[in-house]
């Protein structure tokens, strides 16, 4: 039995259980030079990320209104949390808006991106058309919020009543207001769908002409072939998406609390951000708004955590398997 | 052993990056502090402004004066509707700027954190005539008794209503001027209608729920105590003034339907609401005569003064008004300038390059309104014309008319809280949440609780 030497600018073996092992001096030139190359990334994160986040969580401790130095309250935002209504109604609402866009907003990323992969040459143009309305910024969509679901003139209800139905008040409903934000939410769909695209494209062929052979349908192979192969991208859809739903900010502000609505404002669409920067920059309670700002950090973690334990089950990464 | 040296580095010039960061507001500024500003010294160099910009000949005009009357102070706009976050982080790093714009409600708020100075000694210095001011414009920017902001425009509201739809429902813009409210109730079921279940023309629009502090004093009850320290949200003649315009509106399909048909329209153009035929009567701003007089000068409109049960002409005074930062550079140059932007002689000279153009134009000078009483008069008898076609003769005589009939809310160190408690309440009631006495009490728990918090504060560091 031989052992290999390692390959040159690799660590020599260790002696010893537990100790790093000691880099050849190309390699510790290479480490140090990469270390150069993105120390600007490093200071930069450490100064407009990492402290911002540090000193958050400190501020969440006090009473700051931006102009006075904070005073040290311990943990009386967190208990004040506890008892405000508005925080129980905002993360409600949140929460119920990602369980209705999150699903509708996949699965609609994910129908576009096999009809775009059936396009053939044509794919490119689509690929570029589906984009498009992902450059129109947030704000402009949630005017657009506004026009295209007005209850009585917007272009969603008279489509609606083409095939008879009489559409809601999407926009004064309290009931149809979440739902509409959801539906808006796919004028940039668009991002997902590119995702999904070069997904369903690394799918080897071949699976797809074993399947055939076999006798299987389009349901059959889009279910056993296409799916499990494209699941890290679904997943990494889902995440990304999740992570966005919770954090649904300016589509909601603009349409129900921003210029467009200076006095009139609608407690569906009180989501979680809005509240939170309600209270920071509308009230300058920014030690409590930091105190929120942490119990989302919290709740989107434990969210996502949870996906990331589902998606050991349900997940394939091909490379993973080799 | 090279990558110690890069840590130690690295390490090194976060924590002076993180010091820095940490400096969040600065207790050596050499700007003005309230206990040590000559308002009437030299004016310096230059002088920085934030959140006014010159939009239109009434600023423009004035701003090339008081710049001409500063000399050689290169004075430098930020432009654009105040940021209330970027102006107190520049008070707070020790960079703000010499003068800002904001809405007079705002004074109050920023007064109580000590974002902005005293301008009674400003107001000496340059021999500011505060007798020519409104009395309600004053009071929105005196704050404990100190008087913090000099005050620019004024907005009040009157009646617009469309005379066509009124003379078919037999009908006058007397039965819309909110004195009667029953009579309103008569003319929204009158004038609106229907078509299946949707709106097509709106007989009445309370305009909630930005004017619940108009309905409420027209029943005789103020939002606010006088000293600004008590919500009175839950007095009895707010709630029926609330059930009233909400009910308004419920006769109507309820707010939802009757904002849904709102929304639809071009409320800035030609195919305006009163230009269409679809909305019979609204209390609104003033600054809309012109909106009406540029887009659709043929539009059947009528106007006249919204008025209180007594018949006597009402209006909610707001507007904006000018403050001098705690910090500022050049508070001296900031004071001679609010001088030269306010005085009557400025609003003259602004309102002649306004009515020259509108005439220019073939439109009809409505009048400016301004926290300047004598400037307002003088505009009326030089400028406004006398013999102004109607309906746009009624509009300026409502104008003028709500102008001197005039209240505010005073200044508050809440005020802020104290507006998101009450159009929360009237949003709730809107949206079917809750009712109107439920609404009101939480409302007045939440405003009540703001302004006890606020105002210990502020007379904790009075001592």
């Amino acid at each position: 039995m031989t052992t290999a030497a390692p390959a040159r600018g690799q660590a020599a073996p260790s002696s010893g259980r537990g100790r790093r092992p000691r880099l050849t001096p190309s390699a510790r030139r290479e480490r140090n030079a990469g270390l150069r190359f993105i120390s600007p990334w490093i200071i930069g994160f450490l100064i407009f990320t990492a402290w911002p986040i540090l000193y958050s969580a400190y501020l969440s401790l006090t009473d700051y209104d931006v102009l006075s130095d904070p005073s040290f309250v311990g943990l009386e935002n967190y208990q004040r949390m506890v008892e405000d209504p508005k925080v129980r109604l905002a993360l409600w609402n949140t929460l119920v808006y990602t369980v209705l866009q999150v699903p509708t907003y996949v699965i609609v990323a994910l129908a576009l991106a096999m009809l775009l992969n059936q396009a053939g040459r044509s794919a490119g143009f689509f690929r570029t058309a589906f984009f498009i309305p992902k450059m129109t910024p947030p704000v402009a969509v949630g005017v657009l919020l506004l026009l295209l679901f007005n209850g009585q003139y917007g272009l969603i209800n008279r489509m609606l009543a083409v095939v008879g139905i009489d559409g809601p008040a999407w926009t004064t409903d309290p009931m149809w207001i979440k739902p509409g934000i959801a539906l808006i939410s796919l004028w940039s769909v668009g991002a997902s769908v590119i995702i999904l695209f070069a997904a369903l494209r690394d799918v080897p062929t071949e699976l797809y002409d074993a399947a055939r052979v076999d006798g299987a349908g389009w349901w059959r192979r889009t279910r056993t072939v296409t799916l499990p192969m494209i699941s890290g991208g679904i997943f990494f859809v889902t995440v990304v998406n999740t992570i966005a739903a919770f954090q649904m900010f300016d589509e909601a502000y603009s349409a129900y609390f921003g210029a467009g609505n200076s006095t009139y404002s609608n407690d569906a669409a009180l989501f979680y951000v809005i509240y939170l920067f309600r209270e920071g920059f509308q009230e300058l309670h920014m030690g409590y708004a930091s105190a929120l700002a942490w119990l989302l950090f919290v709740v989107i973690m434990l969210v996502t955590a949870v996906q990331l334990v589902v998606s050991r089950r349900l997940v394939y990464y091909e490379s993973e398997q080799r | 052993m090279r990558a110690r040296p890069l840590a130690a580095t690295a390490t090194a010039t976060l924590v002076l990056a993180l010091a820095a960061c940490a400096q969040g507001t600065q207790d050596d500024q050499d700007g003005a502090t309230a206990s040590a500003v000559d308002f009437g010294a030299d004016p310096g160099d230059s002088m920085s402004v934030m959140g006014f910009g010159t939009g239109d000949e009434i600023a423009q005009v004035r701003y090339d004066r008081a710049v001409e009357t500063l000399g050689d102070v290169d004075v430098k706009l930020a432009e654009g509707e105040l940021d209330i976050q970027a102006f107190l982080s520049a008070v707070a790093s020790g960079n703000p700027p010499d003068l800002v714009y904001a809405n007079r409600d705002q004074i109050g708020t920023f007064a109580s954190r000590g974002a902005i100075l005293p301008l009674d000694d400003c107001v000496e210095a340059q021999s500011i005539d505060t007798d020519a001011f409104r009395d309600e414009a004053l009071q929105q920017v005196t704050f404990d008794g100190r008087v913090y902001g000099v005050p620019e425009f004024n907005q009040v509201q009157i009646t617009m209503a469309n005379s066509d739809l009124l003379s078919e429902a037999g009908l006058d813009v007397s039965d819309v001027n909110g004195s009667d409210r029953a009579a309103i109730e008569t003319a929204t079921s009158e004038l609106m209608r229907a078509d299946g279940n949707k709106l097509s023309v709106i007989g009445y629009d309370s305009k909630l729920p930005e004017f619940l502090p108009l309905w409420a004093k027209a029943g005789g009850a103020d939002l606010i105590s006088e000293d600004g320290r008590t919500a009175q949200l839950d007095d009895p003649a707010v709630l029926e003034a609330l059930e009233f315009a909400v009910g308004v509106y419920d006769k109507q399909g309820g707010f939802a339907a009757v904002k849904t048909f709102r929304d639809s329209a071009d409320f800035f153009g030609a195919g305006n609401q009163f230009a269409t035929n679809v909305l019979g009567a609204m209390p609104m701003e003033q600054w809309y005569i012109n909106v009406l007089n540029e887009e659709s000068p043929d539009a059947p409109v009528a106007f006249d003064a919204f008025r209180g049960s007594d018949g006597e002409a009402l209006a909610y005074a707001t507007g904006s008004a000018w403050g001098i930062p705690e910090g500022a550079e050049n508070p001296q140059a900031a004071c001679a300038f609010v001088k030269a932007m306010t005085e009557t002689d400025a609003w003259m000279a602004a309102a002649e390059e306004r009515a020259a153009a509108r005439e220019r134009d073939g439109l009809v000078f409505t009048g400016v309104l301004t926290g300047n009483e004598d400037a307002d008069e003088r505009i009326r008898s030089e400028l406004v014309p006398a013999d102004a076609p109607q309906p746009w003769a009624d509009a300026i005589t409502a104008m003028y008319e709500a102008n001197d009939a005039a209240f505010a809310t005073p200044a508050n160190p809440a005020d802020t809280e104290f507006e998101t408690a009450w159009t929360d309440a009237v949003n709730r009631v809107l949206n079917g949440q809750q009712e109107p006495a439920e609404a009101l009490a939480q409302a007045q728990e939440e405003a009540q609780s703001a302004l006890d918090e606020a105002w210990e504060r502020w007379d904790e560091e009075e001592g």
